[in-house]
């Protein structure tokens, strides 16, 4: 019968069509997640300007004619001059502020980014291992942490600053190895619950060992609160890093952060307010914009949401 | 029957409590055979869980171990982890209750399905893949290639408890230990469960405990069954044998409050009162306080589990055959 209406071969050209429509990929929590963030508007276009911001930071200095160290002696302290190429106007000592705030914000994200990264790395790890061993090895760990919270944290960063005092980038490797600790919370409190979830006791009863399973089992599901735990961080960096220049311990001339600009205007505002209203709105766009992606993150991950 | 694979001899695990020890398996014995299904049945708390969780070496943290558990010459309780790991996966399996939960949700079935494969076989990842979509296609799961790139969320329960049964099965176990392996699932997808278990069991000769509350469950696919009540084996025997001729009043009570299609005018008779406290179990037998069948001795002597019979063995004071009338009373 099947030649009459030929009913066969639509099937089978159908049943091709569906094999081929259908790739074989499986779309993971985290993905879904992804999805949901870049549905949400503002964290969509808080996106949109960190990387925007990024991009001008670290690919703006080949275009523009002013190097930041550079001194224009026929042009200190004087407002935007476009014929000059001072789009920004220039400094108390002759330097382009366009250039100089490019370079900032380098190195404010650079500091950011790096010490985010070593904190997350140990908080997760030092979290991870005292969750899942838990009892006694807990306890030593946490108390640890605790005895570390109750000390003053700026002690530590003056001894860093005198050690690494040269060096932004390994003060900021410094500064992630104090700021760990509040991810080591988290990760503990998460790790405590993931291991009594039936997968965990599976792999167990599958002969993985202990570290296998943080490895495989534990640190995957832990992507939603550190990723949301992560985007907080990183403007939180941002905001110490501007506030140990304020204190002069942070970046050392000639080289500058966002921090360092903004501090060192903030005494001109009135007779120069070009010198501290152009980085002030870069560091305000990029703290609100990484609030609200962690913001958008958080809803994202929210496990009620699905 | 072949030859036995598990010997477990004085088997018991104690909690310790704040102040106090639970006794949630005591003294237990029984043989499992290469290739025959053991039902291990009991109320929730009888110890049934613990008992093969503690030869798996999965206790919580407080619970304590002591007795036999023979795997060929090797004592699985004495075994250290690192020593118990390359058994567990590889000669032991476990299924556990809930599809659910049971699967890790941020990797692809894929990726736990070889982690057993290339842990205990040594496996390359692209033969273990192989090795994998063919056990997937095995327990019955449609287009096994696209499912093996899924992730969990995105199968239905059915189809996970497929791909646990699947992981289990992977490195060829001696012995899966099934721990109520189709309670969380609806009842059509029970009996396709339990087809799967008794055709594959059959196929790699694996020894297989379905640990279970189901006696339906139990007479569809068990050879011999352990009746167990406040951590103690009170009866046990050929399926036939416990459900035709019940020797122990607490067996017979579970049969009772069994429903049957062809009988649907009796009335269900549960057994009265519940499950005893295992930090304060009732002096002598620990079934007493519910029990039909009781006369003095059962209030101060504790009946040892005693054979009769070929196979069978029950502890009990009350010899005469049990009636159905009397234990309804």
């Amino acid at each position: 019968m099947a030649g009459i209406t030929s009913k066969d071969l639509v099937l089978t050209r159908y049943a091709e069509a569906l094999g081929q429509a259908t790739p074989t990929k499986g779309r993971s929590l985290t993905q879904d997640a992804l999805g949901r963030l870049v549905r949400n508007r503002a964290a969509l276009a808080s996106i949109i300007l960190i990387i925007l911001i990024g991009l001008i930071a670290f690919i703006g200095p080949y275009f523009v004619p002013w190097d930041f160290s550079k001194v224009d002696w026929s042009a200190i302290r004087k407002p935007p001059d476009w014929a000059k190429g001072h789009y920004f106007g220039t400094d108390v000592n002759g330097r382009d502020v366009l250039s100089r705030m490019m370079q900032g914000t380098q190195m404010s994200l650079t500091v950011a980014f790096v010490a985010t990264f070593v904190s997350v790395t140990i908080g997760i790890t030092y979290g991870a291992i005292a969750g899942y061993f838990g009892g006694r090895i807990d306890g030593l760990m946490m108390r640890f942490v605790d005895v570390m919270y109750a000390m003053p944290y700026i002690l530590f960063v003056i001894i860093l600053v005198v050690i690494f005092g040269r060096s932004p980038v390994l003060l900021f490797v410094g500064i992630g190895c104090l700021e760990w600790l509040t991810m080591a919370r988290i990760v503990r409190g998460q790790t405590l619950a993931l291991k009594e979830r039936e997968f965990v006791e599976a792999a167990r009863a599958g002969g993985a060992g202990p570290l296998a399973i943080i490895r495989r089992h534990v640190v995957p599901n832990l992507t939603g609160p550190v990723v949301i735990y992560a985007t907080l961080t990183i403007p939180e960096i941002i905001i110490t890093e501007s506030f140990l220049s304020y204190l002069g311990l942070g970046v050392q001339e000639p080289r500058t952060s966002l921090g360092t600009l903004i501090s060192q205007s903030a005494s001109a505002v009135e007779s120069q307010p070009w010198l501290l209203l152009y980085p002030a709105a870069v560091l305000i766009t990029l703290l609100l914009s990484f609030t609200y992606i962690g913001d958008g993150l958080r809803d994202a991950f929210d496990p009620k949401d699905r | 029957m072949g030859e036995p694979v598990l010997v477990v001899e004085d088997l018991s695990v104690t909690f310790a409590l704040r102040d106090s020890e639970v006794r949630a398996v005591k003294d237990l014995h029984f043989s499992l055979s290469a290739g025959e299904t053991l039902a291990v049945v009991g109320e929730s708390g009888s110890g049934k869980s613990q008992a093969f969780l503690s030869i798996m070496g999965l206790l919580a943290r407080n619970g304590r171990t002591t007795g036999r558990a023979m795997f060929g010459d090797v004592n699985l309780i004495d075994l250290e982890r690192r020593a118990l790991d390359l058994h567990r996966g590889r000669d032991l399996a476990m299924i556990f209750q809930d599809p659910m939960t049971s699967l890790n949700p941020t990797l692809k079935v894929r990726t736990q399905l070889t982690e057993v494969l290339v842990r205990h076989r040594g496996m390359d990842e692209q033969q273990a893949i192989k090795e994998a979509i063919e056990m997937l296609e095995r327990v019955g799961i449609p287009e096994p290639t696209k499912r093996a790139n899924a992730y969990p969320h995105e199968l239905s329960g059915g189809m996970r408890q497929r791909v646990m049964i699947a992981m289990a099965l992977l490195c060829r176990p001696k012995i899966l230990i099934a721990d109520e392996p189709t309670t969380a699932l609806d009842v059509t997808v029970q009996a396709q469960m339990l087809q799967l278990f008794k055709d594959l069991t059959n196929d790699f000769g694996t020894a297989l405990v379905l640990i279970t509350h189901d006696l339906g469950v139990v007479a569809g696919i068990a050879d011999r069954m352990i009746v167990m009540y406040g951590g103690r084996c009170v009866e046990s025997g050929s399926v036939d044998a416990l459900f035709y001729d019940p020797r122990h009043p607490y067996t017979l009570g579970l049969l009772n409050s069994t429903p049957h299609v062809e009988d649907r005018a009796r009335r269900l008779n549960p057994i009265t009162g519940s499950p005893p406290n295992l930090e304060n179990l009732p002096k002598g037998c620990a079934f007493h306080p519910r029990c039909a069948f009781r006369f003095e001795r059962c209030f101060s002597e504790r009946p040892e589990l005693v054979s009769f019979d070929s196979g069978r063995a029950k502890a009990c004071h009350y010899q005469d055959e049990l009636t159905y009338e009397e234990s309804a009373a």
